[in-house]
């Protein structure tokens, strides 16, 4: 398939969203996923938030770890840093801590976030520095083809899951939030308003947020899992996911086997950098 | 005027690290460095500064590579057990050319080792541990008062050439009071990392201009607007797949460390003016070494001392000078012979060269350095 050389699309009068030009790199456009991968859609998510929020992009850092959402950084026009595989969340502690008048938002996957990285996702949470952290889970390792992740539910299968899977899934957006997070939230690639909403109010949250996002991975979980076409993985998020608004008007029946969007935990504690602002003060003899 | 303070060696990298700028330290405790992270803690928010305890080693050295992207002089410091584990992330630091200082004060391994005795069993991993090929600097003092002005020169190193530079103490030197003189503010040179003149979105923020050293650095936040990777990528920052641009990136890397030698390596030698014997020992080991050489003078011999105080990249032309000029290289170092193949290599066709090695977390006593000078 030929490239599309996406920096004079504007010229040839094709329909790309005035977003791609003002917070993306349209020379490093299209993006290296999959047909029907939902990443696109959370990138999108990302950049319609940042222009809410009118962010400025010279003050906007973004960081990935590595796997097919890590990718998405580099597509971001801001200072953006494609780190080591499941120290996103470490590399950006480092940049918040040091520069916290940055913005710092950090997109994973499942694997990323919560298998290697894990232990960076709950002391992150716990000391609540102020960035996002944005998981875009697709419950399976796809850069490497497939193999089951902590998100991959029980009983369906990976390449390395040729019997099916016996380990029980994460909930991303619960762990952190039992580790303390302060905004937690899950989210999903289909319902698009309520998805970049939770990402905007997680974004201009101060401490500490995740927002946990319900991926679509045709090629290789939706495969696997005799999942049907990007379209019905979509459609089920349409029929099976609600919003929390619609949840609420829902009885407990109804609710049965659906996936609530929505906020999670949202908590008022101390932000870490302006902590570390008072010991600064105390060191220096300030304020006892 | 200079203040005469009683410092131990751990104390004495922190105040030196200050000195040099560094104001962000992220660290996870382990004997016998621990003490770097407790004066961190204490004194970087004195000068403005922040210090984190992290998770773990993995992340304490990513910390510290993020807070020095966005312009900050950032340290972690850590013992064997978590020098294995940065060893990812310090190859990152190599390839995205993120400046940083690393500090293994070595103690005793393999695995966990003897946690608080003496050992030099990380000379190989501090070249070679992260994978791939790879430009290092490892710095390695013998005394508190070296270790002072050795950490203000990693981090000038580390800025200068946009690279990690390990600072690889051991136990000896780490765990050593001594009084040092702390110079006025002001005596030593400090070098800060070449940033752009204007700050404007780049898109070839790794292209080296004619002449220069490193691409210019802009700090995160500035306006640059730039990418950094993990991945080979070319001089936009961006990831690539083209073998010639992959393959010239490596080797400038590499290069930009090489071709400065004559920069980057110091020595020091001492007693060598009449030598036929030399003794090759560096850090905690020059300790024994001077008075093994006071020993063997008494006793006739004609004995120096030769020292890198810059152990990567190695100082293979001054020891090559060294071994044309005495009959014997003595090797004394707290591993099974690290460098002794090293200085085998460059030493072997001109004298001969005896070893002493010590693993069970003893010091090199310098009897013990004496008995190979005098066998016949």
């Amino acid at each position: 398939m030929a490239k599309v050389d996406m920096t004079d699309v504007r010229e040839k009068d094709v329909n790309v969203s005035d977003l791609v030009f003002k917070y993306m790199r349209p020379e490093h456009l299209p993006h290296i996923w999959c047909p029907g991968c939902g990443n696109g859609i959370i990138m999108r998510d990302v950049a319609q938030a940042i222009e809410d929020l009118k962010i400025n992009r010279n003050n906007l850092v973004v960081v990935s770890g590595i796997g097919c959402s890590s990718r998405a950084a580099g597509y971001f026009d801001c200072s953006t840093i494609h780190t080591t595989h499941g120290r996103a969340i470490a590399f950006a502690t480092g940049i918040k801590m040091a520069r916290p008048e940055l913005e710092v938002v950090v997109l994973t996957g499942d694997g990323d976030a919560s298998a290697i990285g894990g232990n960076h996702l709950i002391h992150a949470a716990r000391r609540n520095i102020g960035i996002t952290v944005i998981v875009m889970n697709n419950t399976i390792y796809g850069m490497t083809g497939g193999q089951y992740s902590p998100t991959t539910p029980t009983g369906d299968y990976g390449t390395t899951a040729p019997y099916g899977n016996i380990d029980r899934p994460f909930d991303v957006a619960l762990l952190a939030a039992a580790a303390g997070a302060t905004y937690a939230a899950h989210g999903d690639c289909f319902h698009v308003p309520e998805t970049t909403r939770l990402i905007r109010d997680g974004i201009a949250h101060k401490g500490f947020s995740i927002i946990e996002v319900a991926d679509v991975c045709p090629t290789y979980y939706g495969r696997k899992n005799k999942k049907g076409s990007a379209v019905d993985m979509m459609r089920n998020q349409k029929e099976n996911f609600v919003t929390a608004a619609q949840a609420k008007r829902m009885s407990p029946e109804e609710l049965e086997g659906r996936y609530v969007l929505g906020v999670i935990q949202e908590l008022d504690f101390p932000e870490y950098t302006e902590a570390y602002e008072k010991v600064i003060e105390k060191a220096q003899g300030g304020a006892k | 005027m200079a203040k005469r303070v009683l410092m131990q060696g751990n104390e004495a990298c922190v105040e030196g690290a200050i000195a040099a700028g560094m104001r962000f330290y992220a660290g996870y405790p382990i004997t016998p460095s621990t003490e770097i992270a407790e004066v961190s803690a204490l004194r970087l928010p004195q000068v403005g500064g922040k210090f984190i305890q992290m998770e773990d080693e993995l992340a304490s050295i990513a910390c510290a590579i993020g807070a020095s992207a966005t312009g900050v002089k950032a340290m972690t410091a850590t013992s064997g057990p978590g020098f294995s584990l940065k060893q990812e992330n310090l190859g990152y630091a190599c390839l995205a050319e993120i400046p940083l200082v690393v500090v293994d004060v070595q103690r005793s391994g393999p695995s966990t080792g003897l946690p608080t005795s003496p050992s030099q069993g990380d000379v190989m991993m501090a070249r070679w541990g992260t994978h791939g090929d790879h430009p290092i600097i490892v710095i390695s003092p013998s005394s508190v008062r070296e270790t002072y002005e050795l950490a203000i020169r990693c981090f000038n190193l580390s800025e200068k050439y946009r690279t990690p530079v390990i600072f690889l103490m051991d136990e000896i030197v780490g765990h050593l009071r001594e009084g040092v003189e702390i110079p006025e503010a002001g005596t030593f040179e400090i070098v800060d990392r070449p940033v752009p003149e204007h700050y404007y979105p780049k898109k070839h923020a790794y292209h080296l201009e004619e002449g220069e050293l490193v691409p210019k650095m802009a700090p995160f936040g500035a306006g640059e607007r730039y990418n950094v990777t993990g991945l080979l990528h070319d001089d936009t920052g961006f990831p690539t797949n083209n073998n010639k641009i992959a393959g010239d990136l490596v080797e400038r890397l590499m290069k930009k460390i090489d071709d400065n030698y004559d920069d980057i390596v110091t020595t020091e030698e001492v007693g060598m003016e009449d030598a036929d014997i030399a003794l090759y020992v560096y850090g905690g080991t020059m300790r024994a070494a001077l008075t093994a050489m006071e020993m063997a003078r008494a006793k006739g011999f004609k004995v120096g001392i030769f020292r890198p105080v810059t152990i990567w990249p190695f100082a293979e032309r001054e020891l090559r000078e060294v071994a044309k000029k005495v009959k014997r290289i003595v090797v004394a170092e707290h591993n099974y012979g690290q460098m002794l193949r090293e200085v085998e290599r460059v030493a072997k066709d001109d004298c001969e060269v005896r070893f002493v090695g010590k693993v069970n977390g003893t010091v090199i006593t310098p009897e013990e350095i004496l008995q190979k000078i005098e066998e016949a």
